[in-house]
């Protein structure tokens, strides 16, 4: 199966290790995530007042592009990437008004009403490929690995546009089950990591991690699984800074679901990166043999 | 603290505002305290999420322009969930925020972030920090 893939600014340059395991996992799995030839940034967040239409139009112009290149469908592996184009293309759905005046000021391009569906790779696994299909290509089995699976806000908030339960989701566990780990039960599973407010206050952001690492340490956690990389780096750069803070907190692995899900099932540990991860994730998996030791 | 309730404060310039770039009528909210109880970001708060509305039900512009909280706020959208009474909480954070933006009243000044702190960020970081900071 071929899927348009919408990249988006970060998995192109801070977050290699998702893109590149995904890709690599996914072609495992008989899917071939094939990168859009245009695209711009989806602006990141959703703009939320009534009259902003004018921060619409870039994820419009991303879905127009989609739309132009003869897909229906496309895929995004960042939360908040998927975010934006599913709510942008549901205003365009859905409101016949804001949807004319947005095509009226792209007049240079096609008029969108609709015409892709934009899913996120979790949603690809569970419905297109399905757990007992990726159980059934596990090579390395990541039994005695404990998981908190961690969602974030993108992926199941607001309602309309939640992939999955919006206070009790269970895709992540699912996808993590099926490649064999143990799922820990994690109540801090869609808590806000901070997201862009490590920009204006990083001392926030840092209470906001310690509450949420500190959950997963006391769990018994081996390592968080994330799909976002603002998640991935709230959680992961500042962890020396936070164990200097609070010395309880001895250390917690980040790590994206795509990059366990490639090791299991047999893609080289190289593609995926490790080494671009926080929290210690290579020295983690070497130590259960999931990967050579260092030569 | 005394406080006058007229129709001239509740119906003012800034309630409407509010209203017309939120989409929301906040004068739904009975002060459960919902949307403050699982507010990630309360704990920095100068006003909880659910003051903020009750502000704005009461036409108290000035208690909300000066509060850090719509600033403070991530825009996770779990108010916005879990309001028993519908309410998009975050989308009138949002409008709080652009009134101020839309006078030139950046939070931050993106000039003024140290060139190590820009480097250590990650693209999505800085792109929706500017947006939802700056104008
Ligand atoms: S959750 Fe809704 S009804 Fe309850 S205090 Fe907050 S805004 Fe008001
Ligand atoms: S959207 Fe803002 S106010 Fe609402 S819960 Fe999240 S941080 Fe708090």
């Amino acid at each position: 199966m071929d899927l348009s893939y919408y990249p988006g600014c970060t998995l192109k340059t801070r977050a290699l290790n998702f893109e590149d395991s995904a890709i690599a996992a996914m072609a495992v799995l008989g899917v071939n995530l094939i990168e859009l030839p245009r695209w711009n940034c989806c602006g990141t967040v959703y703009s939320m007042t009534d009259d902003d239409l004018a921060h619409h139009i870039a994820p419009v112009r991303n879905l127009v592009r989609i739309a132009e290149q003869g897909s229906d469908r496309v895929v995004t592996l960042c939360s908040f990437c998927y975010n934006t184009l599913k709510r942008a293309d549901l205003l365009m759905r859905n409101s016949p008004e804001k949807r004319n005046t947005i095509n009226t000021f792209m007049d240079d391009e096609i008029d969108y009403d609709g015409q892709v569906e934009v899913v996120h790779l979790l949603e690809v696994l569970r419905d297109d490929v399905g757990w007992e299909a990726v159980a059934r290509k596990v090579k390395t089995s990541l039994e005695g690995l404990k998981v908190a699976p961690y969602y974030g806000c993108t992926l199941t908030r607001p309602q309309e546009i939640a992939i999955d339960s919006v206070e009790s989701p269970t895709v992540l566990q699912g996808l993590m089950q099926a490649v064999g780990t143990t799922v820990l039960d994690f109540p801090l599973a869609t808590e806000c990591c901070g997201s862009f407010e490590i920009v204006s206050d990083p001392d926030a952001v840092i209470e906001r991690a310690y509450t949420i690492l500190g959950m997963a340490q006391r769990k018994g956690a081996d390592a968080i699984v994330v799909s976002c990389p603002l998640c991935a780096h709230n959680l992961g750069h500042k962890q020396a800074e936070i164990a200097g803070k609070y010395s309880d907190f001895t250390g917690m692995p980040i790590v994206y679901f795509t990059q366990l899900l490639a090791l299991a099932v047999g893609v080289n540990p190289e593609v995926c990166r490790f080494d671009l991860n926080f929290g210690g994730v290579e020295a983690l998996l070497r130590d259960r043999g999931l990967i050579p030791q260092r030569v | 603290m005394r406080l006058e309730i007229s129709l001239g404060r509740l119906r003012n310039e800034f309630v409407a505002k509010i209203t017309e770039l939120s989409g929301q009528d906040i004068n739904l909210c009975y002060q459960c305290g919902k949307c403050s109880a699982g507010c990630p970001m309360s704990f920095i708060m100068d006003l909880l999420p659910n003051q903020v509305i009750r502000s704005v039900q009461l036409g108290l512009a000035e208690d909300i322009t000066s509060s850090r909280t719509p600033w403070l706020c991530a825009s996770c959208l779990v108010c916005t969930v879990r309001c028993p009474k519908g309410i998009d909480i975050a989308s009138v954070m949002e409008a709080v925020r652009q009134i101020a933006l839309r006078r030139s009243e950046d939070f931050i000044d993106p000039a003024g972030l140290e060139r190590d702190t820009v480097a250590e960020l990650p693209p999505i970081a800085l792109v929706c920090g500017f947006r939802k900071l700056t104008g």
